[in-house]
């Protein structure tokens, strides 16, 4: 990469620094407990919209991996989470009526939070659907995970999105609050990812499973985007670029090795497919604030009055981080 | 206290300490509570108040001292100069002290002190020093082993990285060398080990020891370098291994013990382990608890946890051949397998021979796909529409990807041979894939794609131009096959050639693809009936479309043809 490319990504840098700054004044503080957070706390940032049917277990989950204060951006919802969030004794959340998509998509403002509050901290930036998965996840804390990273110098940890799915139609099972979502949606697509290299920010570009082959068996090249770098030791001028598929400096994307090795790196299982998705889906459609003029909320809304089924025969039934190891979505690296 | 006489206080500690002190005090007063004078150092680094505190937990424990600090930055002397005060500190105010074991405020005792203790008192006179000359071990990391003893390194390689290395280049240059001082020969190994007083003084009290010094001042990692170099002077008994079991990454970092490892610890039979992460509550109850020795417990066997450690350091450096994932995701040329398994691409046989598939499937037991690669789908065998690893068979998903499409493919069908059908109809992309993989196994009959269009009942005219388009392409596969990256086993025969003597190629191509063992074909796939085909080429060429790709089938007599009985279809033995 040249010289002048080089300068080109830092001004971008620069201006998405910018762009987060300004965006601050969007973000009403709703409950401020920073103060809390000591010198070593990992920190979980998210932004969130009436979500609060899956706030309890997302919040349990991460609280028992070791999360030790949580960041929220509340993007106006109205069923009661904003509340909810802000009775939580680690949680410090901040609302905004702002246009999701103008902040692209909320990530402008996480930017800002993690400028702010994460500086030299692990910062992991998750959506309410995400559950991190890591290797020896079942024996070791998070901590434990971050101790080693930073021992080995590294600065910038991958978590693929492994997309859950349900067996049957997704309104055959309702999803309670405090309920383990994976225990419904426990089904996911093991083989059929493409992994391509974007040469401009040096990350890979990967798409596939069941949403590929779902909603977009013709037009693949519009199937979203699985590739995450969700947990980074934040340093104040890091940015997220696009959702967290991808960081500046492009060092940061550099998670995978060239050379033959594997390096460490883990998954995000995404249950985003239970009963309540239709109803969100269409509600999303409705305030077409996402990505790409909302081309995967039209997809979805088009195949969701056929109520289709995700699962089919060759779809793995999820066990534990040894078995997702085994099949080659994610890896120990040099961790034993 | 007089049955234990002549053990007790024999072995001592010094403990090198600089983070998790909370863990170094539970360690400590392990190794008094068994009888072991400790003496720690504490890194300089380490803030005064914190310091004062760390001490002052500890000052109920009358056989713990704290020797004077200094500046520990890794690599550099201040290791040595630490151990080597506490070591003066710790001999001289216990003279039964008859063993010195070195360990750090990360290690963690696996068996009782007293085994230890006795284990020691069997072997009064030996040090146990890793200790081995530069030219014999491949440790290094960085590209310095002989260098770090004839360089000088002044500065940090962890804070001035840039200044050390541009140091180095410039002694290299300049072709500076240092002298050895007095004929010593350099020996590297472990940092932790466990020295005889009798080894230890006469290294802490040489009348050299200035000399030495200041020569390791300016060694590259004299920490593992200094006490491994001298002993060889004065020990008459060097036992070169370390006591402490302590495993290195590729990187030369050392790996950690979770409380997952708990079993693994228990059953290596090693004395001391390192590094233990501070957060391991579980490691540290278990061991750190009044657990009785077991009988008979055999010499330290860390087989199976060097097992481990060998595997995560392959896993990092060479990874699963054949594995495309997001974090593994190689450049060209260094794929170490672009496939993680054998399988097999057979061109023009489909068109040959009738019902190919299910023969070569009864033939061989492998999975015999159609043409993975045709313009309307991926033809799975047995009709499937998707495949393991949901895998499905679209073609826009797979021509998106085609490389990913049959990686994943054979990947997700490991353990199972897979065979499938290619042709110019095919996406040709792949080609130059699966011709630069050593697992491909690709057999060619070329000019086979006019068997079809011969049987067509299409017009001619169509035909024609069919028949030049698939022959170009064809013949740019074959180029692809040609060319200098190839690494396939690849075999090509006309047409005319194979149908001359089908059944040798085959069988070959069937022993390549079968277990040793297993029987010859008894059955022969049934060929197509080729009558006429002689005459369809040359009505091609009349047409001014040269067939050439098959070889030679000459033009049989129609007439004399037609007034032959029917003959039964070519079968081949």
């Amino acid at each position: 990469m040249g010289a002048w490319q080089s300068y080109r990504l830092r001004l971008q840098r620069k201006r998405w620094l910018v762009r987060a700054f300004r965006k601050r004044r969007e973000l009403k503080r709703i409950a401020d407990r920073t103060a809390q957070i000591r010198t070593d706390d990992l920190l979980l940032l998210c932004t969130q919209r009436n979500e609060r049917v899956r706030l309890p277990y997302f919040l349990r989950y991460y609280r028992s991996l070791g999360i030790n204060h949580f960041l929220f951006v509340d993007n106006d919802s109205d069923d009661g989470s904003l509340d909810y969030l802000a009775k939580q004794p680690d949680v410090s959340v901040w609302h905004t009526g702002a246009s999701y998509k103008r902040s692209r998509f909320g990530v402008d403002w996480l930017n800002w939070l993690a400028r702010k509050y994460g500086h030299g901290h692990w910062c992991l930036t998750v959506d309410p659907d995400e559950f991190l998965i890591y290797p020896f996840c079942d024996t070791r804390p998070l901590r434990a995970l971050t101790d080693w990273l930073d021992a080995s110098s590294i600065r910038s940890f991958p978590a693929m999105l492994l997309d859950m799915y349900p067996k049957g139609r997704l309104n055959e099972q309702g999803y309670e609050p405090g309920q383990d979502p994976i225990e419904i949606a426990c089904w996911f697509d093991s083989g059929n990812y493409t992994i391509r290299r974007n040469k401009r920010f040096g990350n890979l570009w990967i798409q596939g499973g069941p949403r590929a082959r779902v909603f977009f068996p013709d037009q693949p090249e519009k199937a979203p985007a699985l590739n995450k770098i969700p947990l980074v030791k934040w340093h104040r001028n890091y940015v997220y670029v696009s959702s967290t598929h991808m960081l500046l400096p492009r060092g940061l994307n550099l998670v995978y090795d060239e050379w033959g090795g594997e390096k460490a790196s883990g998954l995000l299982l995404h249950a985003k497919f239970l009963n309540t998705f239709p109803a969100k889906a269409k509600e999303e459609l409705e305030r077409k604030q996402h990505y790409a003029a909302s081309v995967e909320y039209r997809a979805y809304a088009e195949k969701l009055e056929e109520n289709p089924d995700l699962w089919c025969k060759w779809s793995e039934k999820y066990i534990n981080w040894r078995q997702l190891e085994i099949l080659g979505l994610m890896s120990k690296g040099n961790w034993a | 206290m007089s049955a234990r006489d002549d053990t007790f206080m024999s072995v001592g500690i010094v403990m090198l300490v600089h983070t998790a002190l909370h863990r170094a005090e539970q360690v400590a007063r392990h190794w008094t509570a068994a009888g072991c004078p400790v003496v720690i150092h504490v890194d300089a680094k380490v803030p005064r108040k914190t310091h004062a505190a760390f001490v002052q937990s500890l000052s109920d424990d009358l056989m713990i001292h704290f020797s004077r600090r200094h500046r520990c930055e890794w690599g550099t002397w201040g290791i040595v100069a630490a151990t080597q005060s506490a070591c003066e500190l710790l001999l001289g105010l216990y003279p039964q002290v008859r063993h010195v074991y070195l360990a750090s405020g990360s290690c963690l005792p696996l068996r009782p002190v007293e085994e230890l203790i006795a284990y020691l008192a069997e072997r009064p006179r030996t040090d146990f020093i890793e200790s081995a000359t530069t030219a014999d071990v491949p440790w290094t990391v960085g590209g310095l082993d002989e260098e770090r003893f004839t360089l000088r390194f002044p500065f940090s390689w962890k804070k001035h990285r840039y200044l050390f290395d541009r140091y180095v280049e410039l002694q290299r240059r300049l072709r500076i060398k240092r002298r050895i001082p007095n004929g010593i020969v350099p020996h590297m190994g472990s940092q932790w080990w466990c020295l005889t007083r009798r080894t230890l003084t006469a290294i802490l009290q040489d009348p050299d020891r200035p000399l030495y010094d200041r020569y390791f001042r300016r060694v590259w990692i004299p920490d593992e370098s200094y006490f491994q170099t001298l002993a060889r002077l004065y020990s008459e008994n060097i036992e070169s291994r370390s006591l402490t079991l302590s495993k290195f990454d590729f990187q030369g970092k050392p790996h950690i013990f979770y409380d997952d490892h708990l079993q693994l610890l228990r059953r290596s039979d090693c004395f001391v382990a390192r590094k233990i992460w501070p957060h391991a509550e579980r490691l540290y109850q278990a061991f750190l608890s009044d657990n009785a020795g077991q009988a008979n417990r055999a010499e330290p066997n860390p087989g199976k946890i060097d097992r481990i450690f060998a595997r995560a350091v392959d896993r990092r450096t060479k990874g699963r051949p054949g594995l495309y994932m997001q974090s593994r995701f190689p450049n060209w040329g260094w794929e170490n397998g672009l496939t993680s398994n054998p399988y097999s691409v057979f061109h023009g046989f489909a068109e040959l021979f009738e019902d190919f598939e299910t023969w070569l499937a009864r033939a061989t037991g492998a999975r015999v796909h159609g043409h993975l690669f045709a313009p309307e789908r991926a033809e799975f065998a047995g009709g499937e529409r998707m495949i393991n690893g949901a895998l499905s068979d679209g073609a826009a998903t797979r021509d998106y990807a085609p490389e990913s499409f049959l990686a994943n493919l054979i990947w997700n069908t490991r353990g199972e041979r897979q065979c499938f059908q290619f042709g110019p109809r095919d996406n040709q992309k792949i080609a130059e894939f699966f011709a630069r993989d050593p697992n491909a196994q690709v057999s060619v009959i070329t000019g086979a794609w006019a068997i079809p269009l011969f049987k067509s009942n299409r017009n001619f005219a169509d035909l024609r131009k069919e028949a030049a388009r698939l022959q170009k392409i064809e013949k740019d596969f074959l180029d692809v096959l040609h060319w200098q990256s190839t690494k396939a086993r690849v075999r090509v025969w006309s047409m005319a050639e194979f149908v001359e003597a089908p059944m040798e190629p085959i069988q070959t191509i069937i022993d390549e693809i079968t277990p040793a063992g297993h029987p010859r074909l008894t059955e022969a796939p049934r060929m197509v009936d080729l009558r006429g085909f002689g005459q369809f080429l040359q009505n091609l060429k009349n047409q001014g479309m040269h067939p050439y790709l098959m070889g030679d089938f000459p033009v049989e007599n129609s007439r004399a043809d037609r007034s032959r009985p029917k003959r039964k279809p070519y079968l081949v033995r």
